[in-house]
């Protein structure tokens, strides 16, 4: 009797077993997609999102009511299903769509958007996507009717309003779980500080594909904490990482080599490289240099004399294009395309220097008090690219008989330099820019703004160009009109053109790298230019991470 | 001395009359950029190619050897006078004076002293000429790396202590100092050339560490340190091995270093 | 009664060390502290760059901030929250430091007693093989070989390391065992010229005897306090490994905290590193004399 059961035990366990293997297969079809953050993620709470690996488990996690598609630059509705902004640019009115519910089973209503926003507008809050909808003094109205349409009415106009939606997470209002409870494709399922963050799928995303499939395709995101760029590589190469999101051109170019399927250049991004000379009047060098640096044809000059195209092709391997201003051409509403291209002319540039009263004896360039025309570059240290660029930006003006120091200093050094003591005399950095609507540059260029870097928290505007960029950066917040704010700003670049206030060097390509294994991948020029489609890649077979596994 | 020494310190001899030379050596100056050459391989005109941005690899070897092998004894000196004033003192007094002096030592290896060689260089004036920092930063390791030539200094001047000859001259009322200077000093010379000679190749390690890190001589000055910055991707390297050069030099300069010397007898 | 007379004097003595050591160790943290305090871009991050803050949110932030930068009131709040067991929070990392030093640390320990074991093993074997061959070539081989692990810049191992994906234990071992060979050996061999091990030889006794009896008794106490000091040097190897193989130990931390001016970060750190480093240095020193005292009686 016994061996016949287990017989009959050992039987229903084969006819079991297979179903069981198929169920798990099937499950497992989307699989575990790996990459690494460059960092530790600073904070978890959407709303007070400031660094860029904390930004990159918002954008996977977090519910948006619509979404910036980064290939097509068009806003798509996401919790939205529609919305409408009223003709003074004050208040907008969403419709929602409705079932829908956060990643712990909480149900999702207006109520949720509203008290997200309400958390977001505090001012106890200090949250950069927060203050990027401050544009005036005043309490923020937020009406709910009924559970799927609210309407929020802001005290000024907001420039830009529905692309800022793009940034809101919405919280759940009641979740026990409060900002861990999400809308978005994934959730945070553990985070081992130092190590890795885990993120699984979120089974209540809202999304489906076309054949009405539930999204996301993948099982969980492991994003490897991993500040070293070269292991990072390294273990792309080996197949333990799927895709990097951002590649140093030196790396890509090599990667290209050796397996070109994987390195995507998705061509000029809106990050751009640039040098700026300090113009604050009480800044800790001599005054004859301060003449230099605010004089227009200096600048200009050394604009002209710096050669882009050999920056671009020896420093970013040809992945970067030279950069025209402000807004990168990759930007294709905003840009201004009657700007002149930049051009190399030392020749030219000694022409405007001698205008200026400087003398050029065959190898030195002197003022017209006889002082030798020798300045310092600062900048980071440890980024490769930045410190080739000024090394090769040393032999570009010796040929104009200036001569250039290159100092690397460590982040927190430099920000103190340049915000605080104002000891430089100029300085080479980069913008990190994932917002298309320049507004976002509004206190780049305001005169009195903290972030004016060439001349910070003006009383006054010193220069009467700086007067007038004051002026239409006023005019374009508070534009209703898209035409209007585009002609405002296309003022703005040529001003920024003539003036040089900040010498743009170069546009940085969109480089990434994505393993052949990630299946449905299309790298954009905006951030995250890898994984901006998350929810809908899927992995197939790929020999080396099996060969791993 | 024998056959082996002999060849080290031959070898050591040819790289310093080659670095002296430098100037008439060289193909290019060290900082001239053949744009249309960059990460080009070894020709006539460029024996170990050039670099990223198109420099003379060979010009920047022999500068960079003039800088770690010239300003290595500087930083080994301004260390082995620290480790003597303090290992002395420590040694002389004893007690509770030499067990602090040696915590202290202890405790200063485990301070974030990278921090302080950051610090200093966001210091620093911002328009001084890349000489003087280069110098400044060699004369920072000294001032840090004085830890490991304590102990030894402390150990021997402890032996000497007891000695008939400073039991002599104490009960004549030497003072301390005195007694420091010309009775301790003179009898342990040949100690604290031996920790000198030590303490250069050391220094030139350490040079190559922080310049690695981005910490030590800045470009386009460059340094044996500087030069191995792009040795992070080794496929590269295993694809173009005159880029190993550098290194190669560095290990052959240590190494004759440590063959040259007396042998490093056992310490602490 | 004299016995436990004796070893209640040792118990006072080595408590009175361990005091002594922990005020050491407090003051280094204190100096770090100040160090820290008066770097230049001390209290700054990325924010002050990034332009969609409004200049009210980033006053109010840099307030928050520069609560306790004073240096005394920090020592203050610093020992009172030490004396309760509390090392404050990462200003970078936004953790308690309690946290995030129980994670790096066993990490650290991990791979600095692998290496060590490593090192050793390697050492001791390579340098009594010598003495039992005594052969030219392998004693010219090994020289060699010591001499070029000695020439090789730690930041070149680690980054040989890195691509080889060799754990850190690894390069620990490397930069640790060339200094324990050379050590070692010259132990050995001056234990080897004792008179009365020359007699034992004489006497036609056995190698392995010859070195169980005679050579590893006289060799004893300094490889004891061999054996300390050389757990400071793979320690104070480690941090830089680690923060140039980016391993999530404490060096990792120490670099970041430092690159980031994160006050009680860098603190703490500091003072861990430096109470492993002085307990090690005087354990080997507490080690080695007893054992010598212990032999002479």
């Amino acid at each position: 009797m016994i061996p016949r059961v287990s017989i009959f035990l050992a039987l229903a366990l084969a006819l079991i077993c297979p179903a069981i293997v198929s169920a798990q297969s099937a499950t497992q079809s989307g699989g575990e997609l790996h990459f690494c953050l460059h960092g530790e993620p600073k904070t978890f709470n959407p709303l007070l999102v400031e660094d860029g690996q904390s930004e990159i488990v918002r954008y996977l996690t977090g519910g948006v009511l619509m979404r910036l598609n980064r290939q097509t630059q068009a806003l798509e509705p996401a919790l939205a299903v529609s919305w409408k902004i009223s003709p003074d640019a004050r208040t907008i009115k969403f419709h929602l769509r409705s079932g829908l519910h956060f990643s712990d089973g909480t149900p999702f209503t207006s109520e949720d958007v509203a008290y997200t926003v309400k958390a977001l507008m505090d001012p106890q809050l200090h949250s950069p996507t927060g203050d990027s909808f401050r544009s005036g003094e005043g309490q923020v109205n937020i009406q709910t009717p009924s559970p799927d349409t609210i309407t929020v009415t802001f005290p000024a106009p907001v420039a830009g309003l529905e692309r800022l939606f793009d940034q809101v997470a919405i919280l759940s209002a009641h979740s026990p779980k409060k900002e861990m409870a999400v809308l978005g494709p994934f959730y945070v399922a553990d985070y081992n500080p130092g190590s890795y963050v885990l993120l699984r799928r979120n089974a209540n995303y809202w999304k489906k594909d076309r054949e009405g499939k539930s999204l996301p395709y993948l099982d969980s995101i492991r994003l490897d904490i991993q500040n070293n760029h070269d292991i990072e590589i390294l273990r792309f190469r080996r197949g333990e990482i799927h895709l990097i999101n951002a590649v140093d051109a030196d790396l890509f170019d090599r990667l290209q080599k050796e397996s070109p399927a994987t390195a995507h250049d998705a061509g000029p991004s809106l990050d751009s490289e640039f040098v700026w000379f300090n113009q604050v009047p009480h800044a800790a060098f001599p005054d004859y240099k301060k003449v230099w640096f605010r004089s227009t044809e200096f600048r200009k000059a050394i604009s002209l004399a710096i050669n882009r195209a050999d920056l671009s092709r020896i420093v970013y391997a040809g992945h970067a294009r030279p950069a025209y201003g402000p807004i990168s051409p990759a930007n294709h509403f905003w840009f201004n395309a009657a700007l002149p291209a930049p051009n190399y002319d030392s020749a030219a540039a000694l022409r405007l220097l001698t205008q200026a009263g400087f003398r050029f004896d065959g190898t030195t360039l002197r003022d017209s008090l006889g002082n030798r025309v020798e300045f310092t570059v600062v900048t980071s240290t440890g980024n490769k690219p930045r410190e080739q660029m000024v090394t090769m930006i040393q032999q570009d003006l010796s040929q104009i008989g200036i001569k250039v120091n290159l100092v690397t200093l460590d982040f927190p050094s430099l920000i103190e330099r340049i915000t605080r003591t104002f000891d430089y005399e100029a300085c080479l950095l980069g913008f990190v820019n994932n917002d298309l609507d320049p507004n976002s540059q509004m206190n780049v260029w305001l005169s009195s703004a903290e972030n004016h870097q060439w001349n910070p928290k003006q009383s006054k505007p010193a220069t009467t160009w700086e007067a007038e960029i004051d002026r239409l950066m006023q005019s374009q917040a508070s534009a209703t009109t898209d035409k209007k704010r585009k002609a405002d700003w296309d003022r703005v670049q040529q001003i920024a053109f003539e003036q040089q206030p900040f010498i743009y060097l170069i546009n940085r390509d969109a480089m990434s790298a994505i393993s052949p294994a990630v299946i449905g991948s299309a790298p954009s020029v905006l951030d995250p230019h890898a994984f901006w489609n998350a929810d809908v890649l899927r992995l197939g077979p790929d020999p080396a991470l099996g060969a791993q596994k | 001395m024998s056959l082996l020494q002999k060849i080290a310190a031959g070898i050591l001899c040819a790289i310093f009359v080659a670095m002296v030379f430098a100037a008439f050596l060289v193909p290019a100056p060290y900082a001239r950029q053949f744009r249309d050459i960059p990460n080009a391989g070894p020709s006539t005109a460029h024996p170990l190619g050039t670099d990223a941005l198109g420099r003379d690899s060979l010009s920047r070897l022999l500068y960079g050897t003039r800088v770690s092998l010239l300003l290595s004894p500087a930083a080994a000196l301004l260390s082995t006078l620290i480790a003597a004033l303090l290992g002395s003192v420590a040694g002389l007094l004893g007690g509770w004076f030499e067990r602090i002096i040696l915590a202290v030592t202890d405790l200063s290896l485990a301070l974030p002293w990278l921090f302080l060689l950051l610090v200093v260089r966001a210091l620093l004036p911002l328009d001084v000429p890349p000489l003087v920092s280069v110098v400044i930063a060699f004369l920072m390791m000294g001032l840090l790396g004085w830890q490991a030539s304590v102990r030894v200094i402390a150990a021997a001047v402890r032996g000497v202590r007891d000695s008939d000859f400073l039991l002599l001259a104490r009960s004549s009322g030497c003072k301390p100092f005195r007694l420091l200077l010309r009775h301790v000093a003179p009898n342990l010379r040949p100690l604290f050339y031996t920790q000198f000679l030590i303490s250069i190749p050391l220094f030139i390690l350490t040079e190559a560490n922080l310049s690695i890190l981005g910490l030590g001589v800045m470009e386009p000055m460059p340094s044996w340190g500087n030069l191995m910055r792009g040795f992070e991707d080794f496929s590269l390297l295993a694809a173009n091995p005159w880029r190993l050069a550098p290194i190669v030099l560095l290990v052959v300069v240590v190494m004759c270093f440590q063959l040259v010397l007396p042998s490093q007898e056992v310490t602490q | 009664m004299s016995e436990t007379n004796k070893s209640a004097r040792l118990l006072r003595l080595g408590l009175r060390r361990l005091l002594f050591l922990v005020c050491l160790a407090l003051c280094g943290a204190l100096v770090s502290a100040t160090l820290v305090r008066f770097a230049p871009g001390n209290g700054l991050t990325e924010r002050e760059l990034d332009p969609r803050f409004r200049p009210d949110s980033l006053e109010a932030l840099r307030q928050q901030q520069a609560l306790h930068q004073g240096l005394p009131s920090y020592y203050f709040h610093y020992l009172s929250a030490l004396a309760h067991g509390d090392l404050g929070e990462s200003e970078s990392l936004k953790r308690p430091v309690l946290d995030l030093l129980r994670q790096r640390f066993p990490v650290t320990s991990n791979s600095v007693i692998r290496g060590l074991a490593v090192a050793w093993l390697a050492a001791a074997l390579l340098a009594t093989l010598g003495l039992a061959l005594r052969g030219w070539f392998f004693e010219t081989s090994a020289t060699a070989f010591n001499s070029l692990l000695l020439s090789l810049p730690s930041a070149v191992v680690a980054m040989l390391a890195v691509h080889l994906r060799t754990p850190v234990f690894c390069a620990i071992a490397v930069a640790v065992f060339p200094r324990l060979y050379s050590y070692i050996r010259n132990l050995l061999l001056r234990a080897y010229d004792q008179p009365h091990v020359l007699a034992a030889r004489a006497r036609g006794l056995s190698t392995a005897t010859i070195f169980l009896r005679h050579v590893l008794p006289l060799a004893a106490p300094p490889l004891l306090a061999l054996l300390g000091v050389s757990f400071a040097i793979s320690f104070g190897a480690a941090i830089p490994i680690e923060a140039l193989c980016d391993s999530p130990g404490l060096g990792q931390l120490a670099w970041q905290a430092a690159l980031s001016r994160d006050l009680p970060l860098i603190v703490n750190v500091t003072l861990i590193v430096s109470l492993v480093m002085l307990v090690a240095n005087s354990l080997a020193d507490f080690a080695g004399r007893a054992f010598a005292t212990g032999n002479s009686q």
